[in-house]
């Protein structure tokens, strides 16, 4: 950890131009992940923009039935919120499904999107990573793989994104509002969080200098019926081996609309359209479910330690959405 | 030792922590924590790799950074005094024997000035090949020197015919990977050396001040006198606190290169995993075999194990099969080999704890294979007498606690058929194991107990309450013994200006204290009588072991779990655990549940969770912290319940009392693995088991 300047702009403009304008200069909200990458010395900021201020930390309802949630509203009170836990269960769920009483009451919306993969090797200075030092090697590729991605790594990163929340917005749609140095733009998830490929140190599509200043959840009526499903290694406090976000529409015993996402199999929240549409037009019958899950991890790339994602990843979704046809018949 | 106490009145009653309302309201000081003036801090550097030597170090950058006060160095270190215990012997030479070693340490104004400096260090290498991966065939493998202690091997009967005689043969390989003890209290020891004086003085989380005081004054050559070692709060050691450490010494030099400050130093959670002891990876083959009504006609039960090419600490995993069952030819074996890995040491039930897991399942495995149920096997393997030495048991109660146990978990009844009940999508089965712990006493305690001016009897004895409740069972033991109430005793502990104590380890604090108080108490009364003129004062100790050496004295306990897997996800649940235990008399029920309980979790964790992964490229703990060296959270922890059976066991001390800390973990993960086969038909033979490994 080295000293570091901290500024706490009155207005986003200024936050961004304190940021854009200083190649050292990052963001910090809640603080959850970046302060403890800043105590492992993997992220070195030579000055802190504390943006909590200037965000809004309130959820609104928009008038074409979209939700705007404020970048800087606490995991804790977006997963509370009545209209979030009736129209979007499987956010909900997949908040509080996250890290623990205490982080959620800090952690930001935005920040929860950016936070940064619990890669053991990422995580320690000691260790060759392309993410945290470009060019220097992947040491996660051939060391301890319980957490490696099993879908879209390349040879220079195989890291998971670690955020549960994403893995919601990215089944559910969900719009990014940022504000950068030429002004305002969206990004639509999936979309935001890229695959590793030759840059494995880029984790999003965003630049030096953009912020995060809202979240909008769609109008999207399938999703009153959706659910957020975790599997980690205890019961609470462990990122996820395999999460499955889902929603589905199904009419006389027909999916006509899914979606689902998977957490912990990628670098980026795995939006699953293969599983979709083999999931659209068909039966609600778990070997139909097990079908689509086979079809999106075709393409699974596995190790030994990680090879037992491909068989959880298939029976978890089929055990949601089993779970979500057996409501819809009640 | 046949005298007993007084009918015990304080003994026995669940008096809740004497300490607990200032640990509760933060004025129980823990190490770090210690009102001192104008304290420096420590921040080392650790070496990036596994073997080989430093051929520079550029310390120029970190001495620039404003408030760092010293860089030590394997350059400017000072010279120890004695290095004969290698764990000890910090920046003597450029040698690097591990991944973690401390290869230079900063000292600053504040712990980020000093993080940062050490940063800031730049450490030239030149490396070596290392191994640090224990295979069962390593060329390496050695059968260590037992000087002293209990054999490595034993060997009785005609092991290799019996073998090929049993009806029922099981002949399994099971292993326990590294696990590390993480206390919840980081090791930290505060130095404070005092030139012109001569002294030297630490506030160190520690389980034993006395011996923390004699390693370090041999090391820097001091007088024990010169040296004094303060502890009166610890959050936890499950015995990687059991010694002094290199940390110990690297902030005693760092005191010393700067007198009349005090240096503080904590390790991070991530250097724990480098520097304070661990428990070694076992692979541990046991081959049992029975005759058609379960008996047992031969036992044998091999252990591999590592330990450091710094120091070596043998682990003595297959010592309890030498105890728990009878059987006429049995054989144990111990083997080791020494890695380029970090030294290991005590961690809770060090041997008991992976060998019981070993034992037991095999006891399990041998159930299903002779069509018994788990528990009346072990009742028809009971040995009347103990199997090692042929003598008495002092007070053997592990049928009963079997018998009483499956009464009151709901055992009887079970249909034995592994994976046959679902409750919806979760398969369900139950486990069971024993537990046994042997009774250790350390003799050489000694206590004092003085007649105040206020009425009341100050007790003063060098032990260390690690968070078990010593501060109030010792308490309650001077009451009885001195026949007065709780409150009259003033008890001083955690001290080394106070009378010699041995170590809180071995499950032996409360007996080897205890021992020594109830001596000092008969002293003080048999010179000053029941009236005694305020300022009476007197001393003894528990020199002599008191054991009775004519009986085998042991404590028992069965271990019954209740366990869920999801069927789809492979997820673990333990929705209930029982454990039923014998220990002597209770001296305090609350703490003693405690500990049950306390040990029970870390049984359950060390069977689902802990696992240290040491990458064998670079020879360093990869998950080494909290968010990936998992223990179980609130959420992973069901309805625990406890009880014991109602005694005293007055051969193994004059309180009628035995050891607690221990036994609650011995056995534990074996009663869970066991669930976890009768819940799904998986036999997983390696721990921990992950949803992974049961997944279908």
């Amino acid at each position: 950890m080295r000293p570091f300047d901290y500024s706490r702009p009155a207005e986003a403009s200024a936050a961004v131009a304190a940021v854009a304008g200083d190649p050292g200069a990052a963001y910090i909200g809640g603080g959850t992940n970046l302060v403890d990458r800043m105590k492992l010395g993997i992220t070195r900021p030579t000055a802190l923009v504390d943006v909590r201020e200037v965000l809004s930390d309130r959820i609104e309802d928009l008038p074409d039935g979209w939700i705007r949630v404020g970048g800087a509203v606490p995991n804790s009170d977006l997963a509370a919120h009545p209209e979030v836990r009736r129209r979007f269960p499987v956010l909900s769920q997949a908040l509080l499904a996250g890290a623990s009483g205490q982080l959620r009451n800090a952690a930001t919306t935005g920040g929860n999107l950016l936070q940064r993969t619990r890669c053991v090797y990422f995580q320690n200075r000691a260790m060759p990573c392309n993410k945290r030092e470009p060019g220097t090697g992947c040491s996660a590729v051939g060391g301890y793989g319980r957490y490696n991605a099993v879908l879209g790594a390349s040879e220079h990163c195989v890291a998971t994104h670690p955020s549960d929340m994403a893995v919601a917005m990215t089944a559910l749609g969900a719009r990014v509002h940022v504000l950068g140095p030429a002004g305002e733009r969206t990004v639509d998830m999936p979309g935001l969080h890229r695959l590793p490929g030759a840059e494995p140190e880029r984790d999003t599509v965003l630049e030096h200098g953009d912020l995060i200043t809202a979240v909008d959840l769609p109008h999207l009526p399938l999703a009153l019926r959706s659910a957020y499903r975790k599997v980690r290694d205890r019961a609470s406090y462990a990122f996820a081996l395999v999460s499955v976000a889902a929603a589905l529409d199904v009419v006389d015993g027909t999916v006509v609309d899914a979606r689902v996402a998977f957490g912990g199999l990628a670098h980026a929240p795995w939006r699953a359209h293969r599983a979709e549409e083999v999931l659209r037009g068909g039966p609600t019958t778990e070997e139909a479910f097990r079908e689509a899950g086979r079809a999106e991890l075709a393409g699974a790339d596995t190790g030994p330690g990680n090879a037992f994602k491909v068989p959880m990843a298939v029976n978890t979704l089929a055990l949601v959405l089993r779970e979500l046809t057996a409501e819809e018949a009640r | 030792m046949t005298e007993t106490t007084s009918q015990p009145r304080a003994m026995g009653r669940p008096l809740a922590r004497l300490e607990g309302a200032d640990k509760v309201t933060g004025r129980a000081p823990y190490a770090y924590e210690h009102a001192l003036e104008d304290p420096l801090y420590l921040h080392p550097v650790l070496s990036t790799f596994a073997r080989g030597r430093v051929t520079g170090v550029d310390a120029s950058e970190a001495e620039a950074l404003e408030g760092v006060r010293a860089v030590l160095t394997p350059g400017n270190a000072e010279r120890l005094a004695d290095t004969e215990d290698r764990e000890f012997a910090v920046l003597q030479s450029d040698e690097v024997a591990f991944h973690g070693q401390f290869v230079a340490a900063v000292v600053a104004d504040t712990p980020e000035t000093a993080r940062q400096a050490a940063g800031l260090v730049r450490v030239d290498y030149e490396r070596s090949q290392h191994d640090v991966v224990l295979t069962v065939d390593h060329e390496g493998l050695y059968r260590p020197e037992s000087e002293g202690g209990p054999a490595s091997d034993t060997e009785q009967g005609e092991v290799e015919e019996a073998l090929e005689r049993a009806e029922f043969l099981v002949d399994h390989t099971y292993s326990t990977p590294t696990e590390h003890n993480n206390p919840m209290e980081p090791h930290t020891t505060v130095a404070l050396w005092e030139e012109e004086a001569g002294r030297l003085t630490l506030y160190d989380s520690t389980q034993g001040v006395h011996v923390v005081r004699a390693s370090v004054a041999a090391v820097f050559g001091l007088e024990l006198e010169q040296v004094r070692v303060v502890a009166p709060h610890v959050g936890g050691g499950f015995g990687s606190k059991g010694e002094a450490h290199a940390h110990d010494v690297l902030a005693a030099m760092a005191a010393r290169a700067l007198p009349g400050r005090p240096v503080k130093f904590a390790l991070t959670r991530q250097q724990m995993f480098c520097l304070v002891g661990y428990r070694t990876p076992t692979i541990q083959r046991v081959r049992l075999g029975a005759d058609r009504e379960g008996r047992l006609g031969v036992l044998v039960h091999d252990s591999v194990e590592q330990t450091s090419t710094v120091k070596e600490f043998p682990e003595q995993s297959a010592m309890c099969s030498r105890w728990m069952y009878a059987a006429p030819h049995r054989r144990t074996t111990h083997r080791m080999a020494a890695l380029d890995v970090p030294v290991n040491f005590w961690m809770r039930a060090p041997g008991e704890a992976p060998g019981m897991y070993a034992l037991e399942a095999a006891m399990d495995e041998l159930a299903q294979a002779c069509g018994l149920d788990p528990v009346e096997l072990r009742v028809r393997n009971e040995p009347e007498t103990d199997p090692q030495s042929g003598n008495p048991w002092s007070d053997r109660q592990l049928v009963r606690c079997l018998r009483e146990g499956a009464e009151r978990f709901g055992w009887y009844g079970r249909d034995p058929a592994p994976g046959a009940r679902r409750e919806g999508d979760w398969l369900v089965g139950t486990g069971v194991a024993s537990a046994s712990y042997p009774h250790l006493f350390n003799p050489g305690s000694v206590a004092h107990v003085r007649y105040g001016d206020d009425g009341r009897y100050e007790v003063g004895i060098g032990a260390v309450d690690i968070g078990t409740g010593s501060w109030t069972a010792l308490t309650q033991i001077a009451a009885d013994a001195l026949g007065c109430s709780a409150d009259g005793v003033r008890l001083r502990i955690g001290d080394t200006a106070l009378p010699e104590a041995s170590v809180a380890g071995g499950s032996s604090g409360t007996s080897s204290w205890g021992t020594a108080i109830v001596t000092a108490a008969r002293a003080f009364r048999a010179e000053h009588g029941d009236s005694p003129a305020p300022g009476a004062s007197a001393r003894a100790s528990a020199a002599q072991d008191t054991v009775d050496e004519g009986y085998a004295v042991y404590s028992f306990g069965a271990h019954f779990a209740e366990v869920r897997v999801h069927s789809y996800t492979g997820e673990i649940r333990v929705p209930r655990m029982f454990g039923m235990f014998s220990v002597g008399r209770v001296v305090n029920p609350r703490t003693v549940r405690s500990q049950f309980l306390g040990g029970m979790v870390m049984g359950m964790s060390m069977a689902l969770h802990e696992e240290s992964f040491r990458d064998p490229r670079y020879g360093h703990i990869a998950n080494g912290d909290f968010a990936e060296y998992h223990v179980p959270t609130n959420a992973d922890v069901g309805d625990l319940r406890v009880d014991w059976l109602e005694g005293e066991d007055l051969r193994a001390t004059p309180m009628g009392s035995r050891g607690v800390g221990e036994i609650g973990i011995v056995g534990t993960a074996a009663a869970v693995a066991n669930a976890v086969h009768h819940a799904t038909g998986v036999r997983v033979r390696d721990l921990p088991v992950t949803p992974d490994k049961v997944l279908r």
